[in-house]
């Protein structure tokens, strides 16, 4: 893997931010140089790929280990024997699968919510005109800085009032209660031509069949990223789920990752094990719908 | 938080028409009744509990500020707010700097750079809990794999658990590890659109790597690092997941942060009125951080 591959310059396009990628003809000296350049640039970016993958690869590894080899004092990097002894532990010993069905449950619900509220929210914002447009807009923004942890004290009183507590409402509404699409909704809608919209209006169509036959088939993409944020974000959440999530039946993934590494104390297989239970499906989905995450991620700024 | 744009050009042929604002209220009240329900209403609240001493969840009696001048004289608060200081002035600057020079790297020629790029940002997509319990599995100082590889060296152990000093040390490497992917994705999609005769004509006029670096990249990702410094600095100030799973605050109070502690008080020591005053002055540190670095980058836009 640390060989390094001299031939191929990128097949890509040749954006080069050092405008290495604007050739001419120079002398050769120079040409040495820039491929000495590429030698350094793929070492370095080798360097911190094997960074990056190593927890992960560690992760694995320790997951499908054998008692034996955890226990071990030996130094190594891949395990002696493979076995799936953990997680049979791990599912004998815990509701596994119910906690994985309520993370799907939560982050799907949670999920669909956002993307509906939003949606309608960054319509209303970017083509409707009422009085105090702006001020409602940016004080739903500034919303976005309050951490849960400064309101989670009458919060947690507020969802125990409406009698959430105990059920997965508790977690769902405060979670889907977040303006992070409502700017990038915003963003998207007002992308879409006016006219198309006008001369809807002109026919006589109201504002939701706009809504429903011209903004929503235009805004695929953007229904997709909106999805894909919000369902990744609660998927993972921890914070909330925390304090909301009542007992053992209710837990998702990562409270339940708590808990269990609570119960195992240092036995890393087991506690791997349903790691790789909680990250699995978020790394897949990431993977193949990357470039709906990436907009996401690099429009809105959560994180 | 992205700079809002200014509400779009309107058609001035339009007639104002109350139909269209009751409809724009009608599609916002999902929105707003849950941003009104769950967020704007606790907030209010936590600033009331703030001013009250509570036993256990409900009632209170108000005391005033009483709550507020506990946390003055409150060792454990000052130590976990210098703790969050510190872990903000070492986490903003280094993920911004990796990021920005990862960001260089993956924008520049270079084989497979796709491949790199997703790997880079993968980090991404794993939760805290999971982060954070790589990093004890990492990190343990009995049995983790970075103290079998020190050893092997022939240096002595380093105390990640038992050692404040170490153990805020890994916190800090884990959550570099997960946040430098982030940083980086901004960077690149600043650096995008950034036109490379610009870097051609640096190069013309003589300038060499490190001064185009310097001078060129550095000021033309300025709207970016403007957005992260904010994001990063908000971030850190709300770290919470990480260090509950990787320390709980411990060795002593080595690595309490602010949210931790808040979270003891809240839900451990069930003391809801504290909790609720450490929540307050935190938000007000934020808003105050964010204020001012908004009015300077303002004035400095206008100086310019």
């Amino acid at each position: 893997m640390t060989s390094t591959p001299l031939a191929p310059v990128s097949s890509g396009p040749a954006v080069a931010a050092d405008g290495a990628g604007v050739r001419t003809a120079r002398p050769s000296g120079r040409r040495r140089r820039d491929r000495r350049l590429l030698v350094v640039r793929v070492v370095v970016a080798v360097v911190i790929a094997l960074v990056v993958l190593f927890p992960l690869y560690w992760m694995v590894v320790v997951a499908f280990s054998t008692r034996a080899d955890l226990l071990g004092g030996a130094l190594r990097f891949w395990p002696s024997a493979l076995t799936t002894e953990n997680f049979r532990r791990v599912f004998d010993s815990f509701p596994v699968v119910t906690w994985f069905g309520n993370s799907a449950a939560i982050a799907l619900v949670v999920a669909l919510i956002s993307v509906t509220v939003n949606v309608l929210g960054g319509y209303a914002f970017a083509r409707l005109r009422f009085r105090g447009s702006n001020a409602v807009f940016l004080v739903c923004l500034a919303t976005l800085m309050i951490p849960v942890q400064v309101i989670m004290v009458p919060l947690f009183t507020l969802v125990t009032d409406l009698d959430l507590y105990g059920t997965y409402w508790a977690v769902i509404l405060p979670t889907a209660a977040s303006a992070f699409g409502l700017f990038l909704a915003r963003q998207f809608i007002l992308g879409i031509p006016t006219e198309l919209i006008e001369a809807a209006r002109i026919d006589g169509a109201s504002h939701l069949r706009v809504l429903r036959s011209i903004v929503l088939p235009l805004s695929k993409p953007l229904l997709a990223v909106l999805f894909f944020m919000s369902l990744l974000q609660t998927w993972n959440d921890f914070s909330w789920p925390l304090i909301a999530l009542k007992q053992n039946e209710l837990f998702t993934l990562p409270i339940g990752l708590l808990y269990l590494q609570g119960q195992f104390g240092s036995d890393y297989g087991g506690t791997m094990a349903f790691a790789l239970v909680n990250v699995a499906p978020m790394v897949v989905l990431f993977l193949v719908f990357q470039r709906y995450f990436v907009q996401g991620f690099a429009r809105s700024g959560i994180r | 938080m992205p700079a809002p744009e200014t509400a779009p050009p309107r058609p001035r042929r339009r007639r104002r028409s109350r139909g269209e604002a009751a409809v724009a209220w009608a599609l916002l009240t999902p929105n707003l009744g849950l941003l009104a329900l769950f967020v704007i209403v606790p907030l209010v609240w936590a600033v009331v509990v703030s001013l009250q001493r509570t036993d256990g969840f409900g009632g209170g009696t108000f005391t005033g500020v009483d709550n507020y001048q506990r946390l003055v004289q409150d060792p454990v608060f000052w130590r976990s707010a210098a703790n969050t200081v510190l872990f903000t002035v070492i986490v903003t600057p280094l993920s911004m700097a990796l990021g920005l020079g990862a960001a260089v790297l993956m924008n520049s020629v270079l084989p497979a750079r796709g491949l790199f790029r997703s790997i880079l940002i993968l980090p991404m997509a794993i939760s805290g809990v999971a982060t954070a319990l790589m990093g004890v599995l990492l990190f343990d100082e009995n049995s983790g794999l970075i103290d079998k590889l020190v050893r092997a060296v022939g240096l002595p152990g380093v105390p990640w658990q038992s050692g404040g000093t170490a153990a805020f040390a890994s916190i800090v490497l884990i959550t570099l590890w997960w946040r430098v992917g982030f940083n980086m994705l901004i960077y690149l999609a600043g650096l995008q659109s950034v036109d490379a005769e610009i870097y051609e004509a640096g190069r013309l006029d003589g300038a060499g790597g490190w001064q185009r670096f310097r001078h060129l990249t550095v000021p033309l990702v300025g709207p970016s690092s403007f957005f992260l410094l904010i994001l990063n600095v908000i971030y850190s100030f709300q770290v919470f997941d990480l260090v509950f799973v990787m320390t709980g605050g411990g060795p002593g109070n080595a690595t309490s942060v602010i949210v931790t502690y808040a979270y003891d008080q809240g839900f451990v020591t069930r003391d809801q009125g504290y909790a609720a005053a450490i929540g307050v002055v935190l938000l007000a540190v934020m808003l105050a951080f964010t204020v001012v670095r908004w009015q300077t980058s303002r004035s400095r836009d206008l100086v310019d």
